[in-house]
């Protein structure tokens, strides 16, 4: 036991001594947060559209402060001319216009019904569907006040279950903790093993009496323990800066995140059993673990559209369930009756990476 | 103590050790001098069993290196080729994490590296990575030594030390004996071997000789002369062009001349007036271990 401890005091060192390790440790789950929160997302804000009222009066007044009052768009009404569009398209500032026309308040009231025209510029057909349906839904919330229905060429969306304001970094968050927690958890556990070996001081660690489980354990404890505080960091982070719904228990969730990291640190050193060199480690762990975590997780494209093999891959992916796990219990706050299925396939795959690592890990040199 | 018996080990067609045996008996310094390449960090693998020989045996007290690895490694005190030591941890820290390794304390055997750690002991919080590589090599030695082990296999420890660094520890070895260690060592420089008791010559992963360094010297089957004078290198060549010569190399200062045992000194003399014109001294000299090694070198 005391030879445990001091192995793990001396990772411990390592750590700490290395300031560029800190940086990537404790700097990128912060950095990656906020770029992915901030930087990197699909939800709008102050939208610039055009507004040319055709009407102007009493319901289309109305209308467009429904639309200012929402919040998500800049409405300029600078023109009451259709054919101005065309050249404020061009000009791109402004990707949508609403034209709302001249007999708009007589038709709502004499027919209960009317038509408002949306003209989108689709060169930057994203954004033009997003802020659309963005605006569908202050229609809708117009007509259900006023009691009038308001026809747009378009279908209105359904409201979006368990993320009613379609806030993406509700998607990226647990996306960006699982990429991190496999980042530090895999690679730098790798890294650590393959150093040993570079620098030659594993061959004095094996040629001593240390257990090789002794050495394993001492390898995994304290990567764990970061991962456990870096996880506390993303969580702290999504729930404080980005206003993160967490439904489920905490409890919970934390055995699922300690699951996850395990599992990638066992994976991380079965790389380590393959790799004789740190910059070796590295590339398997980046290529073999963060591509695949990041592409067929789930976490940017939607696994059900990709091609059928893929679909299987993602399978064998632990990203992709520990990703389905935590949106469950922090959005839908489901126990772990919803998740024990996925939460069992996460347990299997660490331990049928542990029986391999055991078996890869080399007493000798060759 | 230490049985190797007919061991071989080959890296696809590279035979890296052919076929040797070589006993060390307890208590004994042995050496393994031979140039890089030649097999001793291969040999020493398989004796700390990090690798599995391809033929033959490596037994260490009774213990079989491949069967009983795990006994032989809490035995050993290995210091590999390379300074294998945490960089980033201090002296203190270093020795610390391999005393507890080994289940015991500095405190417990600080008898066995008093002599070499006193060196050490004012720069206990320096960074192993900031020692001189003097320095770097002792603190290797007292890690490897400070869980008392029975048998120290010690690989190239002094390349890429400084000359007063290598005598220093090779007095340390010395002084390790008289505590009834016992040793082997491996080093690329001839004049190390003369403090072994025993040395082997490798070359090839073959052993070329076995003895005592005294006894090698004796083995040496010419006469030999050292001749020196202002200009070596023309010396060289002079000497280079004589009939009677079996070998010659430059020496230090000096060029050692190898002839048949018939050969005077008059006859050198008279040979070298002929050819060169400045003032030169010559006397017979009993062979050393590197003139042995040299003629046995070139004999393979």
């Amino acid at each position: 036991m005391k030879t445990f401890f001091a192995f793990v005091n001396k990772e411990f060192k390592h750590i700490f001594r290395d300031r560029r390790t800190l940086i990537i440790l404790f700097g990128m789950p912060i950095v990656l947060v906020v770029l992915f929160g901030f930087a990197i997302t699909t939800e709008i804000n102050n939208a610039k559209i055009q507004v040319v009222d055709l009407a102007n009066d009493v319901y289309s007044t109305k209308l467009i402060n429904k639309i200012k009052a929402s919040g998500y768009f800049s409405v300029k009404e600078d023109t009451k001319n259709i054919n101005d569009i065309e050249r404020i398209f061009q000009d791109g500032k402004v990707k949508l216009a609403v034209v709302i026309p001249q007999s708009f308040s007589k038709d709502l009231i004499n027919t209960n019904y009317a038509q408002i025209q949306i003209i989108t510029d689709a060169t930057d057909p994203n954004t033009s569907n997003i802020i659309t349906s963005y605006l569908s839904a202050v229609f809708k919330q117009f007509e259900m006040e006023e009691g009038y229905t308001l026809s747009t060429n378009l279908e209105i969306n359904t409201r979006m279950k368990y993320n009613p304001l379609n806030k993406s970094v509700y998607m990226f968050v647990p996306g960006v903790m699982t990429i991190i927690l496999m980042l530090v958890s895999a690679m730098m556990t790798s890294i650590t093993v393959a150093r040993e070996k570079e620098l030659g001081t594993m061959e004095i660690l094996l040629v001593s009496p240390l257990k090789p489980s002794i050495i394993i354990l001492g390898k995994i404890v304290p990567y764990l323990v970061l991962s456990l505080i870096n996880a506390m960091t993303i969580l702290l982070l999504g729930l404080f800066v980005f206003d993160m719904p967490m439904l489920g228990s905490y409890l919970l969730l934390f055995t699922e995140i300690f699951i996850f990291v395990l599992a990638s640190l066992i994976l991380g050193l079965l790389i380590s059993t393959v790799s004789n060199s740190q910059q070796t480690a590295m590339l398997l762990s980046l290529m073999g673990l963060m591509l695949p975590t990041i592409l067929l997780s789930g976490f940017i494209f939607p696994i059900s559209s990709m091609p059928k093999i893929l679909q299987y891959t993602s399978d064998i992916i632990p990203a992709k369930w520990f990703i389905i796990i935590i949106k469950s219990v922090m959005l839908k706050g489901v126990g772990i009756t919803y998740i024990w299925k996925e939460t069992l396939i996460l347990i299997g795959i660490a331990i049928f990476l542990l029986v391999l690592t055991i078996k890869k890990f080399k007493v000798r040199l060759e | 103590m230490i049985n190797i018996k007919n061991i071989k080990k080959s890296y696809g067609d590279i035979t890296a050790v052919d076929d040797i045996t070589i006993h060390v008996r307890k208590g004994q310094l042995f050496g393994l001098i031979g140039p890089d390449g030649a097999g001793k960090t291969s040999l020493f693998r398989m004796l700390t069993s990090l690798l599995i020989p391809d033929e033959g045996s490596a037994v260490i007290m009774g213990y079989d290196t491949v069967k009983d690895y795990r006994k032989v490694r809490n035995i050993l005190g290995y210091m590999p080729e390379r300074f294998s030591l945490y960089m980033d941890l201090s002296v203190e820290e270093n020795l610390n994490f391999f005393a507890t390794v080994f289940n015991t304390t500095i405190e417990e055997n600080y008898h066995l590296i008093k002599d070499i750690y006193k060196v050490l002991e004012p720069f206990k919080d320096r960074r192993a990575g900031d020692l001189s590589g003097g320095m770097k090599q002792k603190l290797a030695l007292c890690c490897a030594l400070i869980h008392k082990p029975e048998v120290l296999l010690l690989d190239e420890p002094t390349t890429g030390v400084d000359p007063v660094s290598r005598k220093e520890f090779w007095e340390m070895l010395k002084s390790l004996q008289t505590k009834g260690f016992t040793t082997f060592v491996s080093t690329p420089f001839l004049d190390d071997a003369e403090l072994c008791d025993e040395v082997a010559l490798i070359q090839d992963g073959k052993i070329l000789d076995m003895d005592s360094p005294q006894n090698i010297a004796k083995k040496y089957p010419h006469k030999l002369w050292s001749i020196s004078a202002s200009n070596n290198y023309k010396l060289l060549r002079a000497i280079g062009n004589y009939e009677k010569k079996k070998s010659a190399f430059a020496f230090g200062n000096s060029v050692h001349l190898a002839t048949a045992n018939e050969v005077e000194i008059e006859e050198i003399q008279n040979y070298l007036k002929s050819i060169i014109d400045y003032d030169f001294e010559i006397k017979p000299i009993e062979p050393n271990i590197e003139d042995a090694f040299m003629e046995l070198m070139k004999e393979e």
